[in-house]
């Protein structure tokens, strides 16, 4: 019954999301950290789902980052998104898909900003022309790549070769999904459930057959904080607050982790690393820790892509157990090779057991 | 001295997050900011609204405004509409513009992440950039990110990224009409004085803390304020 009422409450804020033709912006922080995690989805949009997304050489940051630590005016921040909006338009685009949640509030916020301050819109307007001689057209459709997968959930099920069960028990998986703050926190009807009730990772593992986990501090923030991560000094405020999540989802025995967020996918691994380096902590029952994916990372998984092809082994926390329990086949020898078979040594064993 | 909360009002962001405070404190019993530091979202909202230039002055030399880390937490949950993140983004870009930034331990924290993302913005096109990211910094990144970085090229490949190429995809150049752009809108809309302003104040403050203050981060300020903290936690 209460399992009912909270699906209905999920469902109530619904997001229009483009059905194609997609103008793609890239993350700062993915293309680093997770680097196969971009290129996975435009292979699945192009070659799974047959979409058309342009990849424009021309792009750069919206500034996010450097935003919310303060070091550039709102100004630069709102000029940098019409630059990117402008790039949009000369493209022949009109549907603005974004890789990154912080970019995600960031093109939300500046819409809404000019939405209520109209006289701002035309001052951006003002200043991108004086500098870059560029105009741009407002996006009809503004989403987050995770969006679009949740869009197509269904296809990619209907193309999967694997699902989201414990092979030997015959048991849904238990999944964490951790949705990133600016996905919805700050303008809740423009994410899939809203802020409350964010369906848009939980219908991935409805749709493939998981389980979610709910546990107490399923909405906590992951801890990154922008300038509490980015100087040494403050880490200790990330690490808490991701451990605060870990030390809460523990006793729900979590196979996996899913998060929308570059920021969260890479906090919720590496604090993994570092408490286990620290205190000898790891969450799962063998000393691997619990593996965390991307969705495009686990719906790469699903239509039974290659993992050491997707980029699975530049996490720190190894999917190997992951991978066992799902039945998934792979070719441990191949995980640190290169392009062409190439010999590239391996990285340090940590603390956290590997399969390597 | 400066009419402090009027120019407060000149910013969108605090015309957006300033209503009026009841005081209930839901912003503090949800914000991760709180649980860590001693920090007060509530406290800080309520200083403003009370418009006492002399409060303001001490919130914007304090580590306080600093603390926070902008997940917006507080704008969904409160019941008044009031959002202490975006009072605190107003805070900030007023200290900065003031030079009070420097008078704070976290505050002078500024100068390294002008120097590392916002330098990352204008030299890669991005505020990250694989081969400015060391385990030295960011220890956290683990073995994994060792032997990432030093199969760079061939993993990227197998990856397929197009690390250090031109043209569209993961890690490219970014190309230097993309660049130029940016540093144009930077210089147009105040992003360019402000890293001046972090600058000019980091080094006065350096001269007065007896602190060898160069370009890079190489030098034992920069050190300084990225290592260092007082508050052990």
């Amino acid at each position: 019954m209460i399992k009912e009422e909270v699906s209905k409450r999920w469902l109530a804020y619904q997001k229009e999301i483009a059905d194609d033709h997609y103008y793609f912006a890239r993350s700062c922080i993915r293309q680093n950290f997770f680097p196969a995690a971009e290129e996975l989805f435009l292979n699945i949009l192009k070659n799974e789902l047959h979409k058309d997304i342009f990849d424009d050489p021309q792009q750069t940051t919206c500034t996010g980052i450097a935003y919310h630590s303060g070091i550039v005016p709102m100004e630069t921040t709102m000029t940098v998104v019409a630059r990117q909006f402008a790039l949009m338009t000369e493209a022949g685009y009109e549907n603005f898909v974004c890789s990154c949640v912080t970019s995600f509030g960031i093109y939300t916020e500046v819409l809404e900003t000019w939405k209520h301050n109209p006289e701002l819109e035309i001052k951006i307007r003002k200043l991108l022309k004086e500098s870059t001689s560029k105009e741009f057209e407002i996006p009809k459709n503004l989403v987050h790549t995770s969006d679009i997968i949740f869009k197509f959930r269904k296809e990619i099920s209907a193309k999967a070769k694997y699902k989201l069960i414990n092979k030997e028990t015959g048991k849904p998986l238990n999944i964490v999904e951790h949705i990133g703050c600016h996905y919805a926190k700050i303008f809740p009807d423009k994410g899939v459930g809203g802020a409350e009730y964010p369906y848009v990772l939980a219908g991935l593992i409805d749709e493939w057959g998981g389980s979610q986990i709910d546990y107490p501090e399923r909405r906590h923030c992951c801890g990154f904080g922008f300038r509490q991560y980015l100087i040494k000094a403050n880490r200790g405020y990330s690490i808490a607050n991701t451990k605060r999540k870990f030390d809460s989802m523990k006793d729900y025995h979590p196979d996996l982790i899913i998060t929308n967020c570059p920021g969260c996918n890479f906090f919720m691994d590496r604090w993994q690393y570092v408490i286990s380096e620290m205190d000898g902590i790891t969450y799962d029952d063998k000393g691997y820790g619990i593996p965390v994916l991307t969705y495009e990372e686990l719906a790469g998984l699903m239509l039974g892509y290659n993992p050491w092809n997707i980029g699975l082994q530049v996490h720190q926390v190894d999917v190997v157990p992951l991978l066992d329990k799902m039945g998934y086949p792979y070719i441990l020898e191949d995980k640190y090779k290169g392009i062409n078979g190439e010999d590239m040594g391996k990285p340090e064993k940590t603390s956290l057991n590997c399969c390597c | 001295m400066e009419n402090l909360y009027q120019k407060l009002t000149e910013d969108i962001r605090f015309v957006e997050g300033m209503n009026a405070c009841i005081n209930c404190g839901t912003c503090t019993a949800i914000c991760p900011a709180a649980q860590f530091y001693d920090y007060d979202p509530r406290m800080v909202v309520d200083t403003v609204q009370h418009k006492n230039d002399k409060e303001i002055e001490y919130l914007l030399k304090s580590d306080t405004i600093w603390q926070c880390g902008e997940c917006l937490s507080c704008k969904t949950r409160c019941p008044r509409n009031n959002v202490p993140g975006y009072i605190i983004q107003a805070l900030r870009a007023l200290s900065t513009e003031l030079g009070y930034f420097a008078e704070s331990e976290k505050g002078r924290q500024q100068l390294a992440l002008k120097r590392t993302i916002g330098e990352h913005i204008l030299k890669h096109g991005y505020c990250v950039y694989i081969d400015e990211v060391n385990t030295e910094m960011y220890p956290e990144q683990g073995p994994v990110w060792d032997w990432m970085q030093k199969n760079a090229t061939p993993l990227l490949k197998r990856l397929g990224a197009n690390y250090k190429q031109d043209g569209a995809g993961t890690l490219r150049n970014t190309s230097k009409e993309s660049l130029d752009d940016l540093q144009r809108i930077f210089d147009i809309t105040g992003a360019t004085e402000r890293f001046n302003k972090i600058e000019h104040y980091s080094k006065l403050k350096s001269e007065e803390l007896g602190i060898t203050f160069d370009e890079g981060l190489n030098n034992d300020y920069f050190k300084s304020i990225y290592n260092s903290k007082s508050d052990i936690i």
